[in-house]
């Protein structure tokens, strides 16, 4: 596994706050992404995990707080100009397009690395085409890592929830990001596909060098895979440390297992 | 046996993303091209069998593939982009308005500043391209709503285009040059010194822009553009995390499918009707290229063809047939059976195929690849 460089801060989170209504999702939350780490978000359910995630998505705007992404410090911003900027995401419940192949779902991802304007893509000839080529060659390079290659032309809805989450990460793999954000990767998964998406994930964070915050229920994945954990509990962060440091905090304990009043 | 791609290599990924990679297609559309742009003139001009009067051109093929124009104009809107539209029929009479206006020279006074833009008559081509222009930027601004609103109630505000247009080219005599009628007449179709007048060549005339926009708008849909008018469809907020602005992909669609349905729409009042009134372009026209994408195949350039094709021709075999088989009816009851026989029949398909003759034509095609085989 790379050794995350303890200074070189990727994604620095403060003091973000986020209410609907009455309902406080998040109280004053802070916490960092290292560059080249897996960074995992657990906590019970409700506890504003992918809230969290949604804020630094664009989103959701948080009602006070700052976030600062690779040294900027931004105050709202829209999903896109996240996607510009290098984050990637994939969803808790898959958000494929569902009447597209496996490829062009894929080859949607490369939308921002697309020179070529729409007059070059009305005659798809010349550099529109050798453009086209060369993200296909990119997305290729994708379906073979994720071993997706005998499903590229099947339209997703027709294939299996498993292989349509590995579609969703090739997807936002597609998009090169600096940062990938993981929803549940695993949810609804058997031992196998857990075990299959564990090692994508491991060789993403290897090969590519991919910043990656997890969002995970399942924890014996949570403790193998991540460099640091943060735990969510109702909107407020209750323990921040390396996976062994988490499992042995009192009050995370309490938070799992409930205490007796 | 005739449908397999057996043998047939591809060893590098622009053979896999050509229009048509398998062989027996290619052959098939240089088939169907030699037909449409040799066999028929030819047939047409000895006027061989079917061709023995004008009727097949002038009722059937003519409008077949202005109509079939505009349903891809449609298509691309509502089937690639996901956003209903009732306002297909305004576009169209955007485009034929514009290319009159265009072609019969724009004069518009400022009384009160005390100068006027005069614009000269242009030559037709000029006219019917940038009437599908003045369509598309019309469909810009009526596709601002779809920012905000989705499905049936963004085809409310596109019904708003429609009754609006209808309105406006019926109340307003500057569209119509203050023709008392109201009713307008197209000019003489000249192109490039070429005056178009007989139905072999208005036919050819029509074909040519058939065969390049439709080609064209294949290479788009097929495109990175096509893909975030997909994506825009298919799931709009992960459309959005993957870098597609939802504003850019929905108004090019709208962009699009109106220049396409505004340069078919001048076509029909160019070439097909002569001379129009709005009713030519009325909710009905919406309705009729609503049905042909729906009916063709949503999200498919082929399927507009085979909708066009369908819709147009079922009513005039539904009507021609029972005296072709010496049944003893009355005019009027051939009519009412028209209309239950093709309301039922589109019932029909609808249940036993909801996403239409395309999808029909492409699971065919994939028994056939594995044919004498079940799998």
């Amino acid at each position: 596994m790379r050794a995350p460089d303890a200074d070189d801060i990727l994604l620095q989170v403060e003091r973000v706050a986020l209410s609907f209504g009455g309902v406080k999702a998040l109280r004053d939350v802070s916490f960092n992404i290292r560059k080249g780490e897996i960074r995992a978000i657990i906590g019970p359910n409700g506890a504003g995990k992918t809230s969290m995630l949604n804020v630094i998505n664009g989103f959701y705007r948080p009602n006070h707080g700052a976030i600062t992404f690779k040294g900027r410090t931004r105050a709202k911003m829209q999903p896109f100009e996240a996607a510009r900027g290098g984050i990637a995401r994939t969803f808790q419940n898959v958000a494929l397009f569902k009447g597209m192949s496996a490829l062009d779902n894929i080859m949607a991802g490369r939308t921002l690395k697309v020179r070529c304007g729409v007059f070059w893509q009305l005659l798809r000839f010349g550099p529109a085409l050798a453009e086209e080529v060369e993200h296909r060659r990119k997305v290729e390079e994708i379906i073979d890592f994720l071993e997706i290659e005998a499903i590229r032309k099947v339209p997703v809805g027709r294939l299996p929830y498993g292989l349509q989450k590995r579609v969703e990460l090739g997807r936002a793999l597609a998009m090169e990001p600096d940062l990938l954000l993981l929803d549940e990767p695993m949810a609804g998964m058997n031992l196998e596909e857990k075990e299959d998406m564990s090692r994508f994930i491991m060789d993403v964070n290897n090969h590519f060098g991919t910043t990656i915050a997890l969002i995970e229920h399942d924890m014996a994945v949570v403790m193998d895979l991540s460099d640091r954990v943060a735990v969510l509990d109702h909107g407020v962060k209750i323990a921040d440390g390396t996976p062994d440091e988490v499992k042995r905090s009192q009050t995370v304990i309490d938070a799992y297992l409930g205490i007796v009043h | 046996m005739l449908y397999r791609e057996t043998g047939q290599f591809k060893t590098t990924y622009a053979e896999d993303i050509a229009i048509f990679p398998i062989r027996q297609d290619r052959i098939a559309l240089a088939v169907l091209l030699g037909i449409a742009f040799i066999g028929v003139p030819l047939l047409a001009t000895f006027r061989i069998w079917p061709f023995g009067s004008d009727y097949l051109l002038w009722a059937i093929l003519l409008p077949f593939l202005i109509l079939a124009l505009a349903a891809i104009g449609t298509n691309i809107l509502v089937g690639y982009c996901g956003q209903i539209s009732l306002g297909s029929g305004a576009f169209m009479a955007i485009g034929a308005y514009s290319a009159y206006k265009l072609a019969t020279g724009v004069h518009i006074p400022f009384a009160a500043l005390g100068f006027a833009i005069s614009i000269p008559p242009l030559p037709v081509l000029a006219s019917i391209l940038l009437g599908g222009l003045m369509s598309a930027a019309a469909g810009i601004l009526f596709g601002i709503p779809s920012l905000r609103i989705k499905g049936l109630y963004l085809a409310v505000a596109t019904l708003a285009a429609q009754f609006f247009f209808d309105w406006a080219f019926l109340r307003l005599p500057w569209f119509t040059n203050y023709a008392p009628s109201g009713s307008v007449n197209a000019p003489e179709l000249v192109f490039f010194g070429l005056v178009v007048r007989t139905p072999v060549e208005r036919y050819l005339l029509c074909l040519v822009f058939v065969t390049l926009l439709a080609m064209l708008a294949k290479n788009l849909v097929r495109g990175n553009l096509g893909r975030q008018w997909m994506a825009i469809r298919d799931m709009d907020i992960a459309a959005e995390l993957i870098g597609i602005r939802p504003l850019y992909a929905k108004l090019t669609a709208f962009a699009v499918s109106s220049f396409i349905i505004g340069v078919a729409g001048a076509l029909w009042a160019f070439v097909y009707l002569g001379s129009w009134e709005p009713l030519a372009f009325s909710i009905d026209r919406s309705l009729e290229l609503l049905f042909m994408v729906i009916i063709g195949g949503l999200g498919s350039i082929m399927g507009s063809f085979i909708g066009a094709a369908f819709i147009l021709i079922a009513p005039i075999m539904l009507n021609v047939l029972p005296t072709e088989l010496g049944l003893p009816l009355s005019t009027q009851t051939i009519t009412h059976l028209q209309f239950i026989i093709f309301g039922s029949l589109i019932c029909y398909l609808l249940i036993k195929e909801p996403h239409g003759f395309a999808r029909l034509i492409s699971i065919g095609k994939e028994k056939l690849r594995l044919w004498p085989f079940p799998y």
